[in-house]
């Protein structure tokens, strides 16, 4: 550890030379030298995708694309942040929508401009499928689309890097309301803790937590019991 | 017989009842079709621009998927467009090694294709089962309809990837014949029904429509067949609109030749006629072939 706090890297944002230590993120790295985030930063943990942002290693042809929060800032880095992802985001009433036709081609009929090239799926952090869920979408498979894109955070680079001017997440997120909405069943369990919930079956408990102290609450938290459940069961 | 199946976009979509009545076919003839692990739009129709490789990486990504990833390296697809459009694309970039090389390195998170796939039609994987082996299998044979085979463009043209003769083609024929159907044959056969034409020059399918039609109708046909969703699109939706336009003019049922066979083998839950634009049971009914 004490080797790696002396050791100092350079980076280049937008082209400058900057000296700024080794093992920071590259968001880190910019406010180290300086830039201060008002807008392209949010939760600082890879899931609000607020800080999509581009570089290019030393030496290297590629483009690259990540969350600034996340990438560690490497020597020798070309460093640019984006502020923001202009996109086309459709207005809807999702109550108004008929879920038995493929509405995400009528919303965003540049979907059907794909040729399959796969640069929204190398470009996205999350490592989705972005290019397959495109083409579920084209066929309306709102399923295969929710199942495809259910990891997204919206950062936008899929779209940025699109050389058909494709807004994936949106089509994403309106296939997955569509889905949520129509097409999956309302699981009982769930009615049935609203349920439980109306008939006041926890105000007990809840009111019991509320007069808590804080360090009664702190005591209450740490040892309480997780039920431990199998990979895909669902809890009753 | 297990095959590598890359199914395409109108077959999960509005073609339902071709997917559906041609796996069962091919089940009960003891062919697997096994989807493709991951696929995406065949590319709809191939690129002739000879400067354009964006537009081969849908096809040769399909291909270079199956080289990868499946055991055969044959794929069939059902729609005539879908196995026209991976054919040409094959054809593109096995004559130019130095387009696939710029392809292979674009598509650099795929494995490199070597153009070791060979594309094929549905029709062509069942006339490799043979028409003896179908005759067979038929329950119910289709005594007395009298079907008028269509095969449009794709299947037939260029030369060069053609499924069969490409002036006079004759393995829908064989294989309906095998059904115990009588044939039709009428000078429309492989003329274009318009394909894209239909949605900026409406009319000129219409009336290609009605040509077609027409010459089926008095030829004697009952039904036409085909295996292509735009054609089927044309020769099926548009009739409605020749009806307008032409009084006295009669509809008749266009359907995916899978869909009959399927009525002939005794899978007639699998052949889908209820999706039809212009529903065939009455005719099959009449002619005994479904029960009222």
């Amino acid at each position: 550890m004490s080797e790696n706090k002396e050791k100092m890297i350079t980076v280049y944002i937008m082209g400058k030379a900057y000296e700024v230590p080794f093992g920071l993120t590259i968001m880190k790295a910019m406010e180290y030298a300086g830039y201060r985030f008002i807008r392209g930063s949010g939760c600082r943990a890879g899931f609000c995708g607020a800080c999509a942002t581009v570089y290019r290693n030393k030496g290297e042809y590629k483009f690259q694309t990540a969350l600034a929060c996340q990438a560690t800032a490497e020597d020798g880095m070309y460093l640019a942040q984006l502020p923001f992802v202009p996109a086309n985001r459709k207005e809807y009433d999702i109550a108004m929508i008929n879920p038995e036709k493929n509405v995400l081609s009528e919303y965003y009929p540049e979907i059907n401009r794909c040729v399959s090239c796969n640069t929204c799926t190398k470009s996205c952090p999350q490592e989705l499928d972005v290019m397959y869920y495109i083409q579920a979408a084209i066929r309306g498979d709102y399923g295969e689309v929710s199942k495809l894109s259910f990891d997204c955070i919206q950062c936008g680079l899929c779209a940025a890097r699109c050389p058909a001017e494709i807004t994936h997440y949106h089509v994403a997120q309106l296939a997955r309301r569509i889905y949520g909405k129509y097409h999956l069943q309302i699981p009982e369990h769930l009615l049935k803790r609203i349920e439980d919930i109306d008939a006041g079956k926890f105000d007990n408990e809840i009111g019991k937590l509320k007069k808590m102290g804080m360090k009664e609450l702190k005591e209450e938290y740490t040892s309480r019991t997780i039920e431990k459940i199998q990979r895909g069961e669902v809890t009753q | 017989m297990k095959i590598p199946y890359f199914p395409g976009c109108t077959l999960k979509a509005t073609a339902k009842s071709f997917e559906v009545s041609g796996i069962a076919v091919g089940k009960e003839l003891g062919i697997e079709f096994v989807e493709m692990p991951r696929w995406n739009c065949c590319g709809t129709v191939y690129s002739l621009a000879t400067d354009d490789l964006m537009h081969q990486l849908a096809p040769v990504r399909n291909l270079a998927v199956v080289e990868s990833d499946m055991e055969e390296n044959r794929v069939v697809s059902f729609c005539s467009m879908c196995y026209n459009t991976l054919r040409q694309a094959n054809n593109l970039v096995i004559n130019d090694p130095e387009k696939l090389k710029t392809i292979n390195e674009f598509m650099d998170t795929e494995k490199d294709y070597r153009g070791g796939v060979e594309p094929l039609h549905l029709l062509q994987v069942l006339g490799e089962v043979g028409t003896k082996e179908m005759e067979k299998r038929v329950k119910k044979p289709l005594t007395g309809l009298k079907l008028v085979p269509y095969y449009g463009c794709t299947l037939v043209r260029p030369e060069d990837v053609s499924i069969d003769d490409p002036r006079d083609p004759s393995i829908m024929e064989e294989i309906m014949k095998a059904m115990g159907a009588d044939i039709i044959d009428i000078e429309y056969k492989t003329e274009c029904c318009g394909s894209y034409q239909t949605i900026t020059n409406r009319d000129a399918v219409v009336e290609r429509t009605r040509k077609i039609i027409e010459s089926a109708r008095e030829a004697g046909g009952d039904v036409i067949i085909l295996s292509c969703p735009l054609c089927d699109f044309n020769l099926e939706d548009r009739q409605r609109e020749v009806r307008e336009k032409y009084h006295g003019f009669i509809e008749m049922p266009v359907l995916y030749f899978t869909q009959l066979m399927a009525l002939a083998m005794g899978l007639e839950d699998k052949a889908g006629f209820e999706g039809n634009q212009i529903d065939p049971r009455p005719l099959l009914e009449e002619r005994g072939l479904l029960e009222g």
